[in-house]
């Protein structure tokens, strides 16, 4: 799951981590209500005015309705014209930004809706670096990386110059220590106060992403202040979704607006659904099999919609459930049902989509392959349901039939 | 011969909850001896099991089963009263993590864990307290392992093995199914299966599972079953071309995958451009694999192999 910069750097204050001071905004009056306090608290005359979405690269986003209007603004004119100055411009800003449409390098071309605004205290930047809490799957612990790097993406670092990057595992039995701290704060340069605070604020951050059961932590950049404050300028968490039932107030800051309302209702249902691109809709249990069927229509000329696992416990309605957020999908021109039952009976499945057939009808070709536990009730099932369905004897005989069957290859 | 498991395994199930239930019932249909439970707080009391003998499992039994299973509070006094030498957990997530750790204080020394959905940093703790135990977890998010009309611990269904000459190991369960199934249907058969499961931090990984059926002087050849995510099929790849004396089939599970997206398990992420399907292919197919290129011709790619090495 992930969250918003601005919840990422509460959640950081919360645990003792420096961050500049900044106030969230859903409206342009709460956005410019922002502006004095900030100055006031941080006695610095500059703001910077960020959207909040779920996708990086918004620096050099831009609005589709704004072309002229990156996604982040350092707000200067308070320099000469006072606070009422740095307002005004909020004010500008936060009409054009907010409701309006932002593409970045992530979000691909249909961009997304801003929502929410972050104005935060300017920072007297003296030196930007990077720094990430993250998991390292080959020894299943949990390491910190960090680099002078600042602002540069992590993968184009580790690509050219990957001795600037300095790494440290964190031995679950005891944390990460002192001496590696030290290691990466004099690795990092950092020297006098800015080695002090830096070293806390690695400390702390590595507390916060095991103690908050975090996929991800990433502070880049991690910003060194003239007068040796180190602070996170960005922030970008997410979760572990399995550990969120022990985090009810991480829970709470998930912002469904920003997810796939196929994906989010699917999960309801305890399907596991992926949007994807193509015309054939796919229906599957285990996700190893789903990727393997998305994988043959491919393979066999086609492409497929979505990836959809409906699990090893799914029931009738699971099933209905997922057949209906697949004929949703006006892309899809044909639906490919593929099962091997081990947990999962076959006779669930057909029963579930004959179900959903009766309720929202079925004008596109259907294609299934049965196989596993209960196969003979489940092919019984479907054939005596009197439903158009075209039956498989395998995985790659089922993709090739429903490629023909929706216009043969693409 | 087999590995990991066979006739004089004595297999103790933690966490008899409905899927528990229904699963230990299965096993005990195919003939696994199961010879305990551990369900804290019923302590001496036992579970009956009984129903139609699994005909595709261990032979030379009556037609029905009636198996009373004693329960114990605690791993500690199930393995001192039984002997147990594995376990199967179907404990809940939350509690998943705390069930492998006394299994494993206990000596057992085969944990097979099926729950899905166990936090990482639960799993980051386990893998480190199994650290120097003379203990194995295969698992979590796996089906489990079986040697086919000997043993069968997990969710696989039983009736698709066929006792034969390949290895099978894989992270996904339904795609082993269909290897199974086809190795069954073109007459190779399995020696064993085991599911190393498809979350990012699982205690028996693919080099381990090889090693065992290198070893193994039953086994002819291996198909192993891999998908997008971390780099656990190049790392086997390498220690194939350097180490495997038998050959190896192999399947990769994501070619299509859209980067950053997690597809369904929660070690199947491409991030930061690694993890994709085809370096990993690529990575196998230089080791010496035959890589199956849709799911459905795996067992035509296991035979390829053991054509190759003149072994059919």
């Amino acid at each position: 799951m992930k969250i918003h910069e601005y919840q990422a750097k509460e959640l950081m204050k919360q645990h003792g981590i420096a961050v500049p001071i900044g106030r969230v905004a859903t409206t342009v009056e709460e956005a410019v209500a922002a502006v004095r306090p900030i100055v006031e608290a941080s006695g610095n005359a500059v703001v910077v005015v960020k959207s909040q979405i779920h996708a990086g690269g918004r620096g050099k986003g831009r609005f589709v309705e704004h072309p002229d209007v990156p996604g982040v603004n350092v707000v200067t004119d308070g320099l000469k014209g006072g606070v009422e100055a740095t307002e005004r411009r909020v004010r500008e800003l936060a009409e054009k930004m907010l409701g309006s449409t932002l593409v970045t390098v992530q979000t691909g071309p249909e961009g997304k809706q801003v929502n929410r605004l972050y104005v935060e205290q300017g920072i007297d930047i003296e030196r930007e670096l990077y720094l990430s809490v993250v998991l390292d799957r080959a020894t299943g612990r949990n390491v910190v990386m960090a680099s002078t790097e600042g602002g540069m993406e992590i993968e184009e670092v580790a690509a050219e110059t990957p001795e600037k990057i300095l790494r440290e595992t964190i031995d679950p039995a005891v944390g990460l220590l002192d001496f590696q701290v030290r290691r990466l704060a004099f690795g990092l340069g950092l020297a006098g106060a800015a080695h002090k605070n830096g070293a806390r604020f690695v400390k702390a951050l590595a507390g916060l992403a095991v103690g908050l059961d975090t996929d991800m932590v990433e502070i880049n950049p991690l910003v060194v202040t003239k007068s040796g404050d180190v602070m996170a300028l960005d922030g970008k968490m997410s979760f572990d979704g399995n550990a969120l039932f022990r985090h009810g107030d991480v829970t709470g800051m998930r912002d469904l607006s920003e997810e796939d309302a196929a994906e989010v209702e699917a999960s309801e249902y305890g399907l596991s659904f992926i949007k994807l691109d193509g015309s054939i809709g796919c229906l599957v249990n285990g996700a190893g099999l789903a990727m393997a069927t998305m994988d043959t229509i491919k393979q066999v000329g086609g492409e497929p919609a979505n990836f959809l696992d409906v699990g090893g416990g799914a029931t009738t309605e699971n099933v209905t459930a997922a057949f209906k957020i697949i004929t949703r999908d006006p892309n899809v021109k044909g639906i490919f049902i593929n099962i091997f039952g081990g947990i999962m009976k076959c006779d669930t499945i057909a029963n579930g989509v004959v179900a959903a057939v009766q309720q929202v009808g079925l004008e596109v070709p259907l294609v299934v392959r049965l196989e596993g536990t209960n196969v003979e009730l489940g092919r019984k099932i479907i054939d005596e349901s009197g439903l158009n369905v075209v039956s498989a004897t395998d995985m790659k005989d089922g993709a090739r039939k429903i490629v023909e069957l929706t216009g043969g290859v693409q | 011969m087999s590995i990991l498991v066979d006739t004089n395994t004595r297999l103790i199930v933690q966490g008899l909850g409905e899927a528990g239930a229904f699963h230990t019932d299965k096993s005990i249909a195919y003939g696994t001896n199961v010879v305990g439970a551990v369900r804290p707080g019923k302590g001496g009391q036992s579970v009956r099991f009984e129903g139609e003998t699994d005909r595709s499992g261990v032979p030379g039994r009556p037609d029905r089963y009636q198996v009373d299973v004693p329960s114990f509070d605690t791993v500690r006094e199930a393995v001192e009263a039984t002997g147990a030498n594995a376990t199967v957990i179907f404990v809940p997530p939350p509690f998943a993590a705390d069930a492998i750790m006394e299994a494993a204080e206990a000596g057992i020394p085969l944990i097979v864990t099926i729950t899905e959905g166990i936090p990482i940093q639960d799993m980051v703790k386990v893998k480190r307290y199994l650290e120097g135990k003379p203990v194995r977890l295969v698992g979590p998010n796996c089906p489990g392992v079986i040697t086919p009309h000997q043993c069968k611990i997990g969710i696989m269904p039983g009736y698709i093995h066929q006792a034969g000459r390949i290895g099978v190991v894989s992270r996904s369960g339904t795609l082993t199914y269909e290897a199974v199934k086809q190795l069954t249907d073109n007459g190779l058969g399995q020696t064993a299966a085991v599911g190393i499961g498809g979350d990012p931090v699982n205690g028996t990984s693919f080099i381990d599972v090889l090693k065992l059926y290198n070893d193994d002087p039953a086994t002819e050849g291996v198909i192993m079953i891999g998908e997008i995510g971390g780099t656990a099929e190049e790392e086997a790849a390498a220690w194939i071309a350097e180490n495997m004396t038998k050959p190896v089939a192999a399947f990769i599970a994501g070619t299509t995958a859209p980067p950053g997206k997690r597809m369904g398990h929660a070690g199947a992420i491409i991030s930061g451009g690694m993890g994709t399907a085809a370096d990993k292919i690529a990575a196998l197919q230089a080791a010496g694999v035959v890589v199956a290129d849709t799911p459905s011709d795996m067992g035509s790619a296991m035979l390829e192999a053991m054509k190759r090495a003149g072994k059919a």
